[in-house]
């Protein structure tokens, strides 16, 4: 399986990253070179196998579903680029 | 010299009152400000909170109120938000972050009583393995070649700068994290001990994710022992973490005590690879010959599916980091790059905060995670990690530990492994299993190659069995008498 540019270009969008179009070629090279060494993964026969999804050998614990942290905007929006009273401030999104 | 010290050493000298510890944090800034400008190991030096801490401390001793680490300067990662101390997991994006909380891990060094000098550089939210994707410049390694005292190696990645500082007694210890290697590798190439805990021994809260189902947090020292003492504090269950573990975090320093006497130790074969450098391989006889002598049995094991780990490793890591990444998108926090529309802004942002290799790992990260890949590529994954994890449970059915060399070589050059992503990712090929399973392993220095640069061997062990660890550990540290100093550190 071989990326081509146009997929690049998608999945750029899809990972909300600005690429320029003399990136494209460049970064299809190197992803494919990257997948195509993943490919060996092909290989493994996982008929059966349960994924895994973390290193946790353990169930999760419950808590109460309760406010435990919070009621300080000044120092959250301390970070902001940009702010407008007590809220982040973006570009307009609605005309 | 006081930067020389252990910190078992320094914290019984401190309790002895035989010196402050303002004079011990004063002696490690003097080593910072003489040696930082060249090795580049802090993005950011907190020279007056860590006198502050230090005087705090100085206070606790004369009352008596002494703890696990009263007084000890140590440097931290700047991958956990401290509070008040700009964070900037060396990306661009975090350039002006400046956290308003606390880790759990450093709240609980500070608890301690510890001292921290400042923020250790690292590769860029924590990908790579020499720390050159930094957006704050590369880190250089405190030792040299014999017979090229010329070439700058790197500290290997990704917690380069705390490894670096720690060699070069710029600190007596430091955190780190470790997602496929990025303390054991980083730790072997500069002649360290360094701690990745099991999967759930150290909260994960306030460390910048990078993946969250394989991010360890764990400690750099100079001594086996000393790694018990960081990770004594720096461990136990969190409830901010849902992934931490409320098991009881046991006296790490009492097991470096133990001995190996009867322990089963295992031999992976699949570990010897071809092409393996034959002083690693000449290195790895004799630390099984150590631990024989000390009367433990060697056995040989086999864990079939350790050539797919890395191939596993660059699917999930990637998945994972593309998902945690996306809340850096310019609103919240961070640096943003304006844009006519929301969009725009976003895109934007993240091309301009992230560098080549973070977006290199959120491309892939997207694609294996879009409609029509999932299947083919990250469920795989996960299925071949089942059978990695199964690997080693199958193998401390027969052994106590597993022993290996941490690393396929000593440290390279800056600019060596630039060309091809791959050739970098190599680095973890011995390292990246314990990850996917999520055991405990360290790395400690065993020996130098023909150039005079440290070599590191790894021990596994069980989940949440760190003691034998630690207890084997301490054996081979004892047998190997390490005692080579980098060319480059604090009176050195």
């Amino acid at each position: 399986m071989s990326l081509d540019t146009a997929t690049i270009r998608r999945i750029a969008s899809l990972a909300r990253l600005t690429v320029t179009e003399d990136q494209l070629e460049p970064l299809a090279h190197e992803l494919n070179s990257i997948l195509g060494w993943i490919e060996q993964l092909n290989e493994v026969n996982v008929d059966g196998v349960e994924p895994l999804t973390g290193g946790a050998q353990m169930a999760m614990k419950m808590r109460d579903d309760v406010v435990t942290d919070g009621g300080y905007p000044e120092k959250i929006l301390a970070n902001a680029p940009d702010r407008a009273g007590q809220f982040f401030a973006v570009p307009k999104v609605v005309e | 010299m006081l930067t020389d010290l252990t910190i078992a050493e320094a914290r019984e000298k401190l309790r002895a009152r035989e010196f402050s510890a303002v004079d011990l944090t004063m002696a490690h800034l003097h080593a910072i400000e003489t040696l930082n400008p060249r090795l580049n190991a802090f993005i950011t030096v907190s020279h007056s909170q860590a006198l502050d801490q230090a005087r705090a401390a100085d206070e606790a001793l004369a009352r008596g109120d002494a703890r696990a680490l009263t007084g000890i300067p140590l440097a931290i990662k700047d991958l956990f938000c401290t509070v008040g101390v700009r964070t900037t997991a060396a990306s661009e994006i975090l350039r002006p972050f400046v956290p308003p909380y606390e880790s759990t891990v450093t709240a609980q060094l500070l608890r301690d009583g510890a001292v921290f000098l400042g923020k250790t550089n690292l590769d860029e939210f924590a990908m790579g393995s020499s720390n050159m994707t930094s957006a704050y410049g590369p880190v250089e390694n405190p030792w040299k070649r014999l017979q090229d005292e010329d070439a700058v190696l790197v500290p290997g990645g990704s917690s380069g700068g705390s490894a670096a500082a720690v060699a070069a007694r710029m600190s007596m210890g430091a955190t780190g994290t470790d997602t496929g290697g990025s303390i054991r590798q980083p730790a072997s190439f500069c002649g360290l001990v360094g701690v990745k805990p099991s999967y759930g021994r150290c909260s994960r809260w306030g460390v910048v994710a990078f993946a969250s189902s394989l991010d360890h947090p764990g400690p750099f020292a100079r001594t086996v022992r000393d790694g018990a003492i960081l990770l004594g504090s720096m461990a136990g269950h969190d409830p901010k973490d849902s992934t931490s573990a409320d098991v009881p975090v046991p006296d790490y320093e009492a097991a470096c005590r133990r001995g190996v006497k009867g322990l089963r130790i295992g031999v992976p074969k699949e570990y010897r690879s071809d092409g393996m450098p034959a002083e690693i391989e000449a290195l790895w006889q004799k630390g099984l010959g150590w631990l024989r002598d000390a009367g433990a049995e060697i056995v040989d094991v086999s864990l079939p599916h350790t050539k797919y780990g890395l191939a596993t490793y660059y699917i999930v890591a990637p998945a994972e980091a593309s998902s945690n990444l996306a809340r850096y998108d310019g609103v919240r926090y961070g640096a943003r790059q304006d844009g006519a529309e929301l969009s725009d802004m976003y895109g934007n942002t993240r091309a301009a905060g992230f560098g080549a290799e973070v977006r290199r790992r959120i491309m892939i990260g997207t694609y294996v995670l879009s409609a029509g890949y999932y299947d083919a590529y990250y469920l795989r994954a996960q299925k071949v990690r089942a059978l990695i994890l199964r690997d080693f449970n199958d193998a401390f059915q027969q052994v106590d530990a597993l022993i290996t060399p941490t690393t396929p070589s000593a440290a390279f050059a800056q600019g060596e492994k630039m060309d091809d992503p791959i050739q970098m990712y190599l680095n973890d090929l011995f390292t990246v299993g314990a990850n996917l399973a999520g055991v405990p392993a360290i790395s400690i220095p065993a020996g130098l190659d023909a150039n005079g640069l440290p070599l590191g061997l790894q021990i596994i062990g069980k989940p949440f069995d760190e003691e034998t660890v630690f207890a084997v550990s301490a054996e081979m540290e004892r047998a190997a008498g390490f005692t080579a100093l980098p060319q480059l550190r604090a009176g050195g």
